[in-house]
């Protein structure tokens, strides 16, 4: 379990080595063939921001050899708002005073046809915790209803125990992202003073439930402005290193969700700067050359027009953030505002005009499953 | 240098040593404290079992040594298990080198019977090393049956050509959660040098040591070859590039904004 690793990190120390970081660390860093945990906190540090340029041509060498000139692209559907968290920073908090939503089959078919006009066929399902509304049993539905309709889904929902990641995988669940939000633990409390999110290490190890599960592909993060980006995101590849060693079956992903506004929202505690994010960006390809890297619509048109380069090898578009955004109810409350609002048609030029294939399905059903 | 540990013992050597093809059981004994070598292999096929006083075995009676009995000349997973178990009998160990090559001519070892094999012996309580060929699959196929470690070759056995699968090493050591030990094709110290600067946890040395003109003097040269490759990598080797890395204006428009 990671948790028997992660017990051996101090989080002042892991901060203070990065900090302590020199420009000679990070040519070290930048001439390895294979690159140490070790180099990457070199290349997260503040040292590196003047080799910003050096890295980057490297992220998007390895990057194109790896991935060729592809892009993956998913949208999201929000299935319900219901939550029984409180998380200071997401506008479906349980204090959050909204009108609460969960999609019954019938609209889930309307926002079905919606999403796939736009030619996705990849979906994300996404929810809050609400054990009584959408827990497992709710899932397995969504999932027998969705399965004729994408090649690919994943989910963006609660932690779950072993069992049930095992049962969602045999009705052709694909991917579960799962972020930790932040690896400092007082912060961690501090975010989620209520419901079951509060419990830090049941979050802290789910993603080994899903490995044992034999989950196809999971997602991890952190959701930046919390804490210190750079020692999150050390932990955040801590973690991935373990995972690869041990699942090593599964395929990884990497999220950089920046803190956005919401109704009622926080204000981030750490700003990260787009330098800066593209240097997250670059520092985690030139530590891995396999893992997936994503980018969602929280980030800006010029933003995601550009780091395409540097490194991203799937993105989200066109995405709605409430639950029955595309059809149902397109006027509810969002979880968070969106910053790229273009269309999915309008990406996909957008990437062919960059010289990228935008790729709508890379998965199948028959592999899912019984 | 740190100490190396497989299955909670410790090791403060990382040559491991092989006991065949030497001129005579003196110079093996002669060449192998040399090496300072804590690890033996010993084939089976070779040992006199009925006779307490056989000859090998009278020359590897120092503490310092320990005795690895492998399964060499087997050519099936069942071979192996009943090999093995002979060997517990007649070596006092539950250390086994699972090593099942049915084909004479090239000595490949069977990933299939190979893992079968270890499955097996896991179960019955051994501490298995498995031979096999440098296949990052089959590497963590075998660490999940619960192998001690993994022993895939440099190059084919006894050829001496040094790291020819080198690509396929570097993937075995980065995702294994159990000791790597590069076994079978290191012909020379540089190679094994070679092997612990990649981050291999150990090496094992048999026909490059046994048939060299002086064993002992090789012996001496590969145990500073294994030491100064360890101290190397737990040192952190600067990395090498050809050429300088060029910039890009791929991040142009972050100063446009």
């Amino acid at each position: 379990m990671f948790k028997s690793i992660f017990d051996q990190y101090e989080w002042n120390e892991v901060k203070a080595g990065i900090y302590a970081k020199t420009s000679r660390d990070v040519e070290q860093a930048l001439h390895h063939q294979r690159r140490s945990l070790d180099d990457f906190a070199a290349l997260i540090s503040p040292a590196a921001a003047p080799y910003l340029a050096q890295m980057a041509a490297i992220s998007n060498t390895l990057t194109r050899q790896r991935f060729g000139n592809t892009m993956q692209l998913y949208i999201p559907m929000y299935l319900s708002n219901e939550c029984q968290n409180i998380c200071t920073y997401c506008g479906f908090s349980l204090d959050n005073k909204i009108k609460r939503k969960t999609l019954s089959p019938a609209e889930i078919l309307m926002e079905t046809a919606a999403i796939k006009e736009m030619g996705f066929d990849h979906v994300l399902l996404v929810t809050g915790e609400a054990h009584q509304q959408v827990g497992t049993d709710y899932f397995k539905k969504v999932l027998q209803l969705l399965r004729p309709h994408f090649s690919n889904i994943s989910m963006e929902v609660q932690p779950m125990d072993e069992e049930d990641y095992r049962e969602l995988t045999a009705e052709g669940l694909h991917a579960v992202l799962v972020y930790q939000e932040t690896y400092h633990q007082d912060d961690y409390k501090k975010h989620h003073p209520k419901g079951r999110k509060s419990n830090f290490e049941y979050r802290l190890e789910t993603p080994d439930r899903l490995g044992r599960a034999g989950i196809h592909k999971m997602g991890l993060g952190v959701l930046i402005g919390l804490e210190d980006w750079r020692t999150d995101s050390f932990f955040t590849a801590l973690h991935l290193g373990y995972l690869e060693k041990t699942y090593w079956q599964t395929k990884y992903s990497i999220s950089f969700p920046r803190l956005r506004p919401f109704s009622g929202g926080l204000t981030p505690k750490v700003v990260m700067t787009d330098r800066e994010l593209v240097q997250l960006i670059c520092a985690y390809r030139l530590l891995n050359q396999e893992v997936e890297l994503s980018i969602s619509t929280r980030e800006e048109e010029t933003f995601r027009d550009h780091i395409i380069h540097l490194g991203i090898t799937a993105m989200s578009a066109a995405s709605k953030t409430n639950p029955g955004g595309y059809v149902v109810d397109a006027q509810s409350l969002e979880q968070f505002e969106i910053s790229d609002e273009r269309s999915a048609a309008v990406i996909a030029e957008m990437l062919k005009g960059k010289g990228y294939e935008p790729v709508w399905k890379d998965w199948d059903p028959a592999f899912s499953g019984q | 240098m740190e100490p190396l540990i497989i299955a909670g013992k410790q090791f403060s050597s990382r040559l491991f040593t092989g006991t065949g093809k030497f001129s005579s059981p003196d110079i093996m004994e002669s060449a192998l404290l040399a090496s300072g070598s804590e690890l033996v292999t010993v084939a089976l096929k070779r040992v006199e079992m009925d006779n307490k006083a056989d000859d090998m075995l009278q020359h590897l009676q120092h503490p310092q040594l320990n005795l690895l009995p492998n399964t060499s000349g087997v050519r099936t997973a069942k071979e192996a298990v009943y090999a093995a178990q002979l060997a517990r009998e007649a070596l006092e160990t539950n250390w086994i080198k699972l090593e099942i090559h049915p084909d004479p001519r090239y000595l490949m070892p069977d990933p299939v019977e190979t893992l079968l094999a270890a499955t097996e012996l896991v179960k019955l309580g051994f501490i298995v090393l498995p031979y096999v060929h440098a296949d990052p699959v089959l590497c963590k196929r075998l660490e999940e049956v619960g192998t001690a470690a993994v022993m895939p070759l440099g190059s084919p056995i006894g050829s001496n050509k040094g790291l020819k699968t080198a690509d396929f090493l570097e993937i075995i050591i980065a995702q294994s959660n159990i000791p790597v030990i590069v076994d079978a094709g290191i012909g020379a110290p540089s190679h094994a040098a070679q092997a612990m600067e990649m981050g291999a946890s150990a090496v094992l040395v048999n026909t490059a040591i046994a048939v060299a003109r002086n064993p002992v003097q090789m012996a001496v040269a590969f145990k500073a070859a294994v030491e100064a490759g360890r101290i190397a990598y737990e040192a952190g080797l600067p990395g090498s590039s050809q050429q300088a890395i060029a910039s890009s204006p791929l991040i142009a428009f972050l100063d446009e904004a």
